[in-house]
């Protein structure tokens, strides 16, 4: 259940397992060879992305600037990068969660919007204490975020629809949902500045006192609240899932359903409630989003997050610390896009890094996988354990 | 009131976006119908918009462009069967990962680039072409007709072909199809390719023949409606082609709702097909209909 299959960041799992040289010797010789292509495939989409825009007449040397100064040149610009790291992280802590269990979510974006839709719902709405009504209404959008992969758990495990189409599905629901309330004056729609002014679709703002305080004002670091708050969830994931009896049911779930049926593992109610806290985490992200930075409630505000949250866990291997750089990474390159306009260069150019950057980190221990099993197939097999390392996206119920 | 001219409108225009809709259906059937559910349908559909737009602002002619983002499609189709059935990587994370390339490289490409708007012939039956409110089903872009014959090859394929029967034996049990000698993935990988094509076909019939040019994210989500349109029809291709008629139905309403001056509120229209795809998935999924390994890897000896 080790999940130190991928390469260069691996640290914990394996040193729960007993040291044993025959069992240590072969994992390592292909970490190492997971590193090696990994390094490779990285370097492989750097230069085919520079390749890309020396093609369409930019200039890479300018494009690779622009986004160091976006991203952290000053620390107005890092303050742009955790901004924007914030909820990356917390749809990927979600994302950590069910992909360990086998029970892949894709549907964050549209439970991302729906939290933030809730939790706009309840900061304008409830007439409370300031920082109660803060506080309700992240707990509100988590709730929601929640609620709405949770009816996926449901229809999973009551009708056995397939959880990842159903996730899918009703994350086009949501967005179409939250759509709708911000053109409905009573439910979220802002009400028009004058008679004659046309209402817009988007909700009032929130007012100051129900948003989310942070540490530092422009130009010197922001920290944000949400930013914070992140971090705490983080550490309580990685040793909730490294070393409570629920982690370990949860990977058990997801690296063998039968085994761990017969363990004792109640997959519905394990699956489920790792497939509503996974939304529950995008809900979050949403709210926070919300009330921590755009105060406002548009159906642009989802902006993308939940799609590049999941790709996050997906690079991360739904380990939540390894999920930490990661979202930085993702999260410079957003703040740095904004910096390619002045280029010439499309900031489009960010989202084919980020795809790049995913494939050239799932595909790498896949490969070797398959080409040890196939070495395998070659020679009869070494008294060797079940393979253990287990990416995981191979841990996926369908 | 509705007129006569109204009800041809609407009529006219439900076919036109229903047949983007229903060239990837026909593929995506045809994938699920091998057991692979592949989500990258979408980028297939968006990058064989873009790569016939290209294609036919360089050379001229629409209909190189037309082949061309069906040879895009196949490329995306191929990327996917490679990557999910030879590497064996979740086809859901390969899809996923595909369709971000896609948009990605599309809405980069097109921000650099310049292209002439070119459009496919249009084709009228003559006769047939000036009957009223049923008219313009005879006057059409000639891809169209294509598409007539495409539906029946699809069928044929499935229920008819021995590779088709193969396709099917690796959906429902790959694990015995395997113990034949059927080569699981290789079958899986034809299968995406097949889809790729069409699907490519699909969004270049909707850059192509309908619009006549490329802008981003063009297909805005199409792809994922096929998905939901061969759930609908309960992995069957009469059923997943009248999916892909309510859904082009709807989506004709709700351009033309507006300007008839009726009020339905359009997201409820736009959310449709999800919610009819969910409530059949729910109708379905325990009647056995679906594919038994659909989505499912396939790896020798486990079970």
């Amino acid at each position: 259940m080790s999940q130190d299959a991928g390469g260069s960041a691996a640290t914990a799992g394996g040193s729960r397992r007993m040291p044993n040289i025959a069992q240590l010797m072969r994992p390592s010789e292909r970490s190492v060879q997971v590193a090696l292509i990994t390094f490779v495939a990285v370097a492989v989409a750097v230069v085919a992305s520079m390749f890309l825009v020396a093609a369409t007449g930019g200039s890479p040397g300018d494009a690779a600037e622009a986004l160091y100064t976006g991203s952290i040149a000053d620390t107005a610009a890092w303050s742009e990068t955790l901004k924007a790291a914030t909820p990356l992280l917390l749809v990927a802590l979600g994302a950590c969660i069910s992909n360990r269990a086998g029970v892949f979510n894709i549907g964050q974006e549209g439970q991302l919007l729906l939290g933030a839709g809730v939790a706009a719902y309840v900061a304008l709405h409830l007439a409370l204490p300031g920082v109660l009504v803060m506080i309700l209404s992240l707990l509100a959008g988590a709730l929601a975020g929640g609620l709405w992969s949770g009816a996926s758990a449901v229809m999973h495990y009551t009708r056995n629809v397939n959880i990842v189409v159903s996730t899918l599905l009703m994350s086009f629901l949501a967005i179409q949902l939250v759509s709708f309330a911000v053109t409905v004056p009573w439910i979220l729609q802002a009400p028009r500045a004058s008679a004659d002014s046309i209402a817009s679709s988007e909700s009032a703002q929130l007012p100051p006192e129900v948003r989310i305080p942070g540490f530092g004002q422009y130009p010197a670091l922001e920290i944000g609240g949400g930013l914070i708050v992140s971090i705490i969830l983080t550490i309580v994931l990685a040793v909730l899932l490294g070393r409570s009896r629920w982690g370990f049911r949860l990977n058990m779930l997801g690296l063998n359903p039968m085994a761990a049926r017969h363990a004792g593992v109640r997959a519905p109610w394990l699956g489920g409630t790792a497939l509503a806290l996974s939304g529950a985490f995008a809900g979050l992200a949403g709210a926070i989003i919300l009330s921590g930075q755009v105060f406002r409630l548009q159906p642009a505000l989802s902006n993308n997050f939940g799609w590049d949250g999941l790709l996050v866990a997906l690079i991360a291997r739904s380990r939540p610390i390894a999920a930490v750089p990661v979202a930085l990474l993702f999260g410079a390159l957003r703040s740095g896009s904004s910096f390619l306009a002045s280029t010439g260069v499309p900031n489009y150019l960010v989202d084919i890094v980020q795809a790049l950057l995913v494939l050239a980190f799932v595909v790498p221990p896949v490969l070797a996988k398959v080409r040890s099993r196939g070495r395998a197939e070659a020679t009869p097999p070494p008294a060797e354990p079940v393979p253990a390392s287990t990416t995981e996206p191979e841990k996926v119920t369908a | 009131m509705i007129g006569t001219e109204e009800i041809t409108t609407i009529v006219a225009s439900s076919l036109r976006l229903t047949a983007p809709l229903a060239f990837a259906a026909c593929g995506e059937y045809l994938a699920e119908r091998a057991g692979t559910q592949n989500i990258s349908v979408e980028g297939m559909m968006l990058g064989g918009a873009f790569g016939s737009v290209a294609v036919a602002s360089t050379t001229g002619s629409a209909t190189t462009g037309l082949l061309a983002g069906a040879i895009v499609g196949l490329v995306v189709g191929f990327i996917h069967g490679n990557l999910s059935h030879r590497v064996q990587i979740n086809t859901f994370v390969v899809g996923l990962v595909l369709n971000a390339l896609v948009l990605g490289l599309t809405s980069f490409l097109i921000a650099v680039s310049e292209f002439d708007s070119n459009q496919v012939a249009q084709v009228n039956i003559p006769g047939l072409a000036d009957i009223p409110i049923i008219g313009p089903l005879f006057s059409q872009r000639w891809p169209m007709y294509l598409l007539l014959l495409l539906i029946p090859l699809t069928w044929w394929l499935v229920e008819r072909s021995r590779w088709g029967l193969n396709l099917r034996a690796i959906a429902d049990n790959p694990q015995a199809a395997d113990v034949t000698g059927l080569k699981v993935n290789k079958l899986r990988r034809q299968a995406l390719l097949y889809c790729g094509l069409l699907s490519g076909l699909g969004g270049a019939y909707l850059a192509t023949a309908e619009v006549g040019s490329f802008n981003m994210n063009m297909t805005a989500g199409r792809g994922f409606i096929v998905i939901a349109a061969v759930i609908f029809g309960a992995w069957r291709l009469k059923g997943t082609l009248i999916g892909c008629l309510v859904f082009g139905f709807a989506d004709a309403l709700r351009l033309a709702l507006p300007a008839l001056g009726f009020e339905l509120n359009s997201q409820l229209l736009v959310a449709a097909p999800y919610l009819m795809a969910l409530l059949a998935m729910m109708l379905f999924a325990s009647s056995n209909r679906e594919p038994r390994a659909l989505g499912k890897p396939f790896v020798r000896g486990i079970t």
